[in-house]
């Protein structure tokens, strides 16, 4: 599997120490998230991505996102909470949880995309 | 004397024996997506039919009556659904809860139980008329329901590891409590001679057994230490636990968070082997009279399927049947094993002496499929 996750990051973590590297990413992903426009990913990608929502995440939270083991994930469930820190959720799981972390298998950029996705505001 | 003359060449000419169909080699395929069913002839290796309107079916099980006409459905969305083989058609339908996660049919064929996540409990219906017969709340979401001989159902809570035996042969239900299994069990299984209730937990390392042929069981735990020695790895799908192989007198195990499979000595509930294989085990199935195991993985190694000879813990062989490979379903004396490979749409069907594909079935998205001789199996 291609590593997605390189375009994202290596413009701002050139292989610091492992807990400043840490940092930096964080600040990374702050930068990230706080650009509306940073989820832009290809329509092929986009399309394999909504078919991860639907078939994968469906696994735990429902086909309809109305919830399972995990928590219901519908726009109304999902209203008062920011795409960043759903972004986050996804990227690195909830600990204690059932709730893995994407960040294997997901850029922060994709990340982005799911949360608006799931929220209805998919670009 | 006319009469008789008619009736005589009535019965000569059994017209209607042409359109008879016996059900003991059908199955369904569930279509996850569609919310339909797909009626399949194992003989023929042949879709017959599409069955339609059965709600969200994202985790759907089914469980036949004892008769091998009926399957009733079991949805996502609350829906519980008795389907007739027959006339291919849905024949009662409840929506008996806000989210179910699957159910069991009483030994009798006379009660279908369902077990829900939200409101979470059990409920218990006719099997007949879908009536509700019996509502048990629960402080969590209810998982691993099973048939228990006489009568009877075991369940797990998520939420708070409590199981809970209930027995429905009397006037009134009676629940017993067994004991606490561990944190967060994910699913749980009764052995096939339903002696043991297996239950699997994820929020801490381990198995939980209950013998339930001793008149008080209590929850006895193994398996505490596996894979001390590494760090876990992220589980993109919860095992499941129906599948679980007893074989060559062991427990084959999906260890959570490894790529292993853990085999237990069924006597002395102590590891006797580990089998490093492809990713995160899902099902870990006995295929019927041989000594192999076949299991399929989690997201995103999905693609994959493996053999594994019980004797040796060897993998003997490493399939690719398909994009998303969800479910396996053998035919009851082994010769075929049927794939579900969720993402081309197909279920594969594969010779098990050769483990070459000998057909595929266009299906819309499948997942579970079950062969109508899960009738007389206790615990499915």
């Amino acid at each position: 599997m291609p590593d997605r996750r390189r375009s994202s990051s290596t413009s701002c973590t050139p292989r610091p120490p492992a807990r400043v590297h840490a940092v930096l990413k964080e600040l990374c992903l702050l930068i990230l998230l706080a650009t509306p426009a940073a989820a832009e990913i290809a329509p092929d990608r986009a399309a394999a991505l909504e078919h991860m929502v639907v078939q994968d995440c469906g696994s735990c939270h429902g086909l309809t996102m109305k919830g399972g083991l995990g928590r219901p994930l519908t726009h109304e469930a999902l209203a008062p909470s920011d795409r960043e820190t759903l972004a986050l959720i996804i990227l690195d799981g909830v600990p204690g949880t059932a709730m893995p972390p994407w960040r294997p298998l997901l850029t922060e950029d994709e990340a982005l995309w799911i949360a608006d996705y799931l929220k209805g505001v998919t670009p | 004397m006319k009469r008789l003359a008619l009736l005589a060449a009535f019965l000569a000419t059994p017209l209607w024996a042409e359109d008879l169909v016996a059900t003991g080699d059908l199955g369904l395929v569930i279509e996850r997506a569609t919310g339909s069913l797909v009626l399949v002839d194992r003989s023929d290796r042949a879709a017959l039919g599409r069955i339609e309107g059965l709600g969200d079916l994202s985790h759907a099980s089914l469980t036949y009556s004892p008769d091998e006409r009926f399957a009733y459905v079991f949805g996502r969305d609350g829906g519980l659904t008795k389907v007739d083989i027959l006339t291919r058609q849905v024949v009662a339908r409840t929506v008996q809860a806000g989210n179910s996660i699957g159910g069991a049919i009483s030994d009798d064929g006379k009660l279908v139980a369902v077990s829900n996540y939200e409101p979470g409990g059990v409920k218990v219906f006719d099997a007949q008329t879908l009536e509700l017969v019996a509502d048990i709340p629960a402080a969590g979401k209810t998982i691993g329901l099973v048939d228990v001989p006489g009568r009877r159902f075991a369940w797990t809570i998520w939420d708070t590891g409590e199981v809970f035996l209930g027995d429905f042969s009397g006037a009134e239900p009676v629940i017993t409590p067994l004991g606490n299994a561990g944190k967060n069990p994910f699913d749980a299984v009764l052995t096939d001679d339903a002696h043991t209730y297996l239950v699997g937990l994820f929020g801490e390392k381990g198995v939980t057994s209950f013998d339930l042929w001793d008149p008080a069981p209590k929850p006895q735990k193994f398996l505490t230490d596996y894979g001390k020695d590494g760090e876990d790895m992220p589980v993109y799908k919860m095992p499941h636990l129906q599948g679980w192989a007893f074989t060559e007198g062991q427990y084959a195990l999906p260890a959570v968070g490894r790529h292993e499979i853990l085999w237990v000595d069924r006597a002395s509930e102590k590891t006797v082997a580990t089998t490093p294989v492809h990713g995160q085990p899902v099902f870990i199935i006995a295929q019927p009279a041989s000594p192999y195991v076949w299991v399929n993985f989690a997201t995103p190694l999905n693609d994959t399927v493996q053999v594994v000879d019980s004797r040796t813990h060897e993998v003997v062989a490493t399939l690719s049947p398909g994009k998303a490979v969800l479910h396996m379903e053998f035919a009851p004396r082994g010769a075929e094993v049927w794939i579900s490979s969720r993402d081309d749409n197909k279920v594969l069907i594969y010779d098990t002496r050769t483990r070459e594909k000998v057909a595929e079935i266009a299906a819309e998205a499948p997942s579970g499929i079950f062969f109508t001789a899960r009738a007389h199996q206790t615990g499915l």
